[in-house]
């Protein structure tokens, strides 16, 4: 039978546009204009969802993001999304949902056992239960847990859409889209103000779409597309729908979550499925509305109970029945309305219970021309049945003991309003206490924000029409627009809000029920009642121990009850017991929204060196410096492993000649007359001296003086110097020289600039580079020439460069930087020249063995905390003068002994090479503590020259413990090395090789 | 998300800057005795409430910037240059 439970008129849906969709494999038909909920409604299903903890049976409680129960999986395979409330569900053709946490199914879930051991579930139960044995924790307790209780599981595959983030700025942001917000909009673009209007809805109108309220003398749903037609006509005006503005932070920004394609099945090509917007305005009014509570009574989570308004709602707003026969309670005059409204579409209204002794008159009147019977002084004690509510127990509010039995197939509570505050507690102020509403309402603006309507605790449609505008034209004045003068529209008296204060029911003849707070957490009174017994007696402490207030609700609809429940049991007045901060998001935000476009190749930017295309056709194997690619090394064919790569291209290299791209390196240019007393105060070494034409190794300290970086610099020019640093400190090392001499020393006339991508740089390096180099560069560069370390501007063939006879790798070699556009011409023309003579090419990994071979050190041995001492860099060190870190890096302690110093490391067991991370132990000891390792292994490689495993090390004291044995300790995989301990440069230590 | 309002560049994002070090320390003379020194790179004051830092506009003009921001609130009360010798906004060369 379709649609069993749709009115036969009303309702904002298209009767002409049926849609098919299923949920738990069974096909049903709703309405375009329906939620997911409207339509499960329609068709009668109540039991949507098994609760988190308790296994117990769930149905839709609300009719809006505020849903605590009717969660489900939604889609299915890569868009398969959990946790979905179902009332922000559009239904759309062909959707798929599926409840979640059951098993074998929703209607027999074999765990709602735990209900009946809800006693050793209490709140803290996991702090108290499963402590012993500690390795349980992991191997039995958590998999245990994480089975039993639980919400939706998340798709495994990737993502197949795509997510933006938008920037946009204006001067007024108005937050809701109902009868103030519009209001407000319209006010403030009235006075030319830019306006955003953003609201969650698919339509805007708020709570007008939901009531049969009256603006102007029309529709109050008529009036609000009516405004929303006029404001989107305004070039000065922007609406977003479907939008939630779910944070409000620093610096009056907010922002929000435009469900751009959630309504579809799939998005269109070239739209994304979600974007996510930073709001900059001026002025922001908050009109975001009000969430009713429900009462707390026994069993008061079945199915067939929802709030007061979310029932009317679904009558006016989806013209479903969400009952035939209703019972309604409420402690304030606002669920009159239900009454009405539910009556009048032809609900049979078993009985209104208002707590109150004294009901409001004229809605007495009401209810009594409408024959529904009205007790006053009564409320739900408890309600009764299995998979959905069969009848209610009313009890006395006055004391009076027994209860009533009524049958019903649906129950509709309100315990009150609650503004929503979130995005003003987000922004910084403070909510104080309402004794009028029994809420919490705004307090002090702490941003340039004003909450106006039910957000700001006047919750009838008058207050929201004439406060918003008031609020929209002066949020247009203090932007500074001249503010023009609007006319509110008129709306009838919709009556007071009187409100009496009903925090929890009594329970029918004393017996004890589960009187549910939280309801997706599965929170009851009880919970609450056992956290203040044991001492969690602040709002922050209850909801930590209780978890309540914690679930992807985040207690819209449960924090206040939660709280004034907490205060009756310590007898404390609301106000004392505080409301808990407010956190972003309001809403839960898809992870996906967060990360935008930065995903898969776009998660960063790629740096690529000149030579990198010609890399690529070489099919060398690259790895990543910071953003950096570099050929790491180069496979001549399949089977080529690593280490044969590495070996043959540091023999090549060692015996021969060979190229490498080194353009990565950080480079600075830096001139000016005080340039060389700027690099002065850098570098701990000298550099006033340095003659034109020379390059010097230098190392820069941090100002504790630890060791920072290093590199060459050479002098141009005599106010010309060119600085290398590493690749990975190149960004920082610019940023530190520009603030010392922005924030310490402006008096030094220098300035200077990363020229990092302006030169392309390649290092020729082995016995043979000289002989390849002198076939095509134009000056002289014998060795009496162009001796090591010396600088000069050069051509290549017809390609303008500047040469350095540097080396990093120990052999005799040259870095040749040509203009960067001239990087691959310069590279295929070096090869050229060296084919006759077997030109090799080598990347990273030869280098790196080459430089262990050399001693030294890098970034593995610069680790933050090593001094120049401790890297045997100090005889660099120029102390008359003064250099960043001078003094820091003389503290007594780390001139002393025990610190870990620099050695060099060999295998002393053949075929076995040494592991990066090992601990250095004495051979007697076996290691089961930190403080036994005397150090540990930075660098290691196997050396072709020295043709065993060798490795750079920090050994405490090790620059006098050469020839030491030792042992290389990796407990993780129980491996043990004998090792012998020598000096750190393994080949040609008197540097003749450089200097041939 | 801040904004500073750099004196050259306008009001920017906070993407745009990195913080760089507390402004209310001198760095000492370099003759001064190994307690100053200790001092200026180990100890903060860590103030609740208005407190003057460098930011650097690293992602723009790469100025130094005195900003005066509230630790509690983030509330930027002034924003100038860290230099004295930048040119001044709108003479730049």
């Amino acid at each position: 039978m379709a649609q069993e439970f749709r009115l036969g008129r009303g309702g904002q849906i298209d009767r002409e546009q049926p849609v098919s969709f299923s949920f738990d494999g069974k096909s049903y038909q709703g309405f375009d204009g329906d939620t997911l909920a409207s339509a499960l409604l329609a068709n009668g299903v109540h039991l949507m969802a098994r609760s988190f903890k308790y296994h117990r049976p769930r149905g839709v409680s609300t009719v809006g993001s505020e849903e605590p129960n009717a969660i489900v999986e939604l889609r299915t395979g890569p868009r398969k999304e959990p946790n979905t409330r179902v009332t922000t569900v559009e239904l759309f053709d062909g959707l798929v949902a599926a409840s979640q946490n059951r098993w074998p199914s929703l209607g027999f879930d074999v765990m709602a056992i735990n209900n009946l051991f809800s006693p050793l579930l209490s709140a803290g139960f996991y702090y108290k239960t499963f402590k012993w044995p500690a390795s349980f924790w992991t191997n039995v307790y958590e998999h245990v847990i994480r089975r039993a209780a639980g919400l939706g599981s998340a798709t495994t595959e990737p993502d197949p859409d795509f997510y933006e983030q938008c920037h946009a700025h204006c001067d007024v942001l108005v937050v809701g889209a109902g009868p103030a917000g519009l209001s407000a909009a319209h006010a403030a673009a009235q006075s030319d103000a830019r306006v955003i209007l953003v609201d969650e809805q698919p339509r805007g109108g708020g709570s007008l779409n939901n009531e049969k309220l009256e603006i102007a003398g029309r529709p109050g749903s008529e009036w609000a597309e009516g405004i929303l037609a006029n404001l989107e006509a305004m070039d000065n005006v922007r609406v977003f729908t479907r939008t939630t503005a779910f944070g409000y932070y620093d610096h009056n920004t907010v922002a929000a979550i435009e469900r751009v394609a959630d309504h579809l099945p799939v998005p269109p090509r070239g739209t994304p499925r979600q974007r996510m917007w930073v709001f900059y305005p001026q002025r922001v009014v908050l009109a975001s509305g009000a969430t009713e509570r429900p009462l707390v009574f026994g069993n008061n989570d079945l199915p067939g109970i929802m709030l007061a308004s979310a029932a009317r709602a679904y009558v006016n707003r989806f013209a479903v029945r969400p009952g035939k026969r209703a019972v309604i309670a409420t402690n304030n005059n606002d669920a009159y309305r239900s009454a009405i409204d539910l009556h009048d579409a032809g609900l049979r209204v078993v009985a209104l219970l208002d707590s109150r002794a004294e009901p409001d008159a004229p809605l007495a009147e009401e209810i009594e021309r409408r024959s529904i019977p009205l007790f006053t002084g009564k409320t739900i004690g408890a309600a009764t049945g299995r998979k959905h509510v069969a009848s209610v127990q009313v009890v006395s509010t006055t004391g009076e003991s027994g209860a009533q039995s009524l049958n019903c197939d649906l129950i509709a509570t309100s315990g009150g309003w609650n503004p929503n505050l979130h995005l003003h507690s987000q922004s910084g102020a403070k909510p104080k206490y309402d004794e009028s509403i029994f809420s919490f309402v705004p307090g002090e603006s702490r941003q340039a924000e004003v909450s106006v309507g039910a957000a700001g605790g006047s919750f009838s449609l008058k207050a929201c029409l004439d406060g918003g505008t008031a609020a929209g034209t002066e949020a247009a004045i203090l932007c500074g627009f001249e503010g023009k003068k609007v006319r509110a529209a008129k709306a009838g008296d919709d009556g007071s809000y009187a409100i009496e204060a009903l925090w929890i029911a009594p329970t029918p003849n004393g017996k004890s029920y589960k009187q549910f707070v939280d309801m997706q957490n599965d929170v009851k009174a009880s919970d609450v009642e056992l956290a203040n017994q044991e001492g969690y007696d602040s709002v922050e402490l209850l909801k930590r121990y209780t978890t309540q207030g914690m679930a992807t609700d985040q207690g819209k609809t449960s924090n206040v009850n939660a709280l004034a429940i907490l205060a009756g049991q310590r007898g404390d007045p609301i106000p004392e017991v505080g409301i808990t901060t407010f956190r972003p998001p309001y809403v839960p935000v898809a992870m996906g929204v967060f990360a935008g476009h930065t995903v898969g190749a776009d998660f960063m930017p790629v740096r690529r060196t000149a030579i990198h295309d010609w890399n690529e056709n070489e099919a060398a194997v690259f790895i990543e410096a910071g953003l950096w690619l570099r050929a790491r090394y180069f496979p001549r064919s399949p089977k080529d492993t690593m280490y044969d790569c590495y070996v043959r291209e540091t023999e090549a290299t060692r015996k021969n000649v060979a190229l490498v791209d080194v353009s990565t390196l950080g480079k600075i240019d830096i001139q000016g007359p005080d340039a060389p007393e700027f690099l002065n105060r850098l570098y701990i070494n000298n550099w006033l001296k340095l003659p034109v034409g020379k390059a010097r190794y230098g190392v820069m300290l941090r100002e504790d003086g630890m060791v920072y970086d290093d590199g060459t610099t050479s002098r141009l020019g005599e106010n010309h110097f060119f600085m290398t640093t590493t690749t990975a400190n190149a960004a920082s090392v610019l940023a530190q020289m520009e603030q010392y001499h922005q924030t310490e020393w402006p008096e030094l006339d220098v300035v200077f600039c990363s020229v990092t991508e302006h030169w392309t740089g390649i290092a020729i390096a082995g016995p043979n580079s000289r002989e390849l180099l002198e076939q095509v560069i134009d000056i002289d560069i014998s060795n009496e020439a162009f001796p090591f370390m010396a600088v000069g501007e050069c051509r290549m063939n017809d390609i303008p460069g500047r040469l350095f006879r540097i080396s990093f790798s120990g052999e005799l070699a040259y870095e040749l930087n040509v203009p960067a556009d001239y990087g691959e011409q310069a590279w295929l023309e070096l090869l050229e020249a060296g084919k006759e003579m077997n030109v090799a090419v080598y990347g990273t990994e030869a280098l790196g063995t080459m430089r262990i071979e050399k001693g030294h050190v890098a970034g593995s041995e610069l680790d933050g905390r090593t001094t120049a001492m401790d890297l045997g860099l100090e005889a660099m060190a120029n102390r008359a003068k003064h250099f960043i870190g001078k003094h820091m890096s003389e503290r007594p302690a780390l001139l002393g002994e025990g610190r870990l110093q620099v050695v060099g490391l060999k295998s002393l067991e053949p075929g076995r090479n040494l592991r990066i991370g090992a601990h250095l132990v004495d051979p007697e000891v076996e290691l089961d503590t930190v403080s036994q390792s005397q150090g540990h292994v930075s660098a290691t490689t196997y050396s072709p020259s020295l043709q065993c495993g060798i490795a750079l090390g920090l050994l405490r004291d090790g620059a006098s413990r050469h020839g030491e044995q030792l042992e290389a300790v990796f407990p993780l995989d129980k491996q043990k090395i004998k090792v012998e301990v020598c000096h750190p440069v393994f080949i040609d230590p008197e540097g003749k090789l450089v200097r041939a | 998300m801040l904004r500073i309002e750099c004196p050259w560049c306008g009001l920017r994002n906070e993407d745009e800057f990195s913080y760089g070090s507390d402004a209310t320390v001198t760095r000492p003379a370099d003759d001064a005795s190994q307690d100053d020194w200790y001092d200026y790179v180990y100890t903060r004051a860590n103030p609740a409430g208005p407190h003057t830092e460098f930011w650097h506009h690293v992602g723009g003009c790469r100025a130094w910037l005195k900003v005066e921001r509230d630790t509690l609130t983030h509330e930027i009360f002034s924003v100038e240059p860290a230099s004295p010798n930048l040119p001044a906004p709108g003479k730049g060369t």
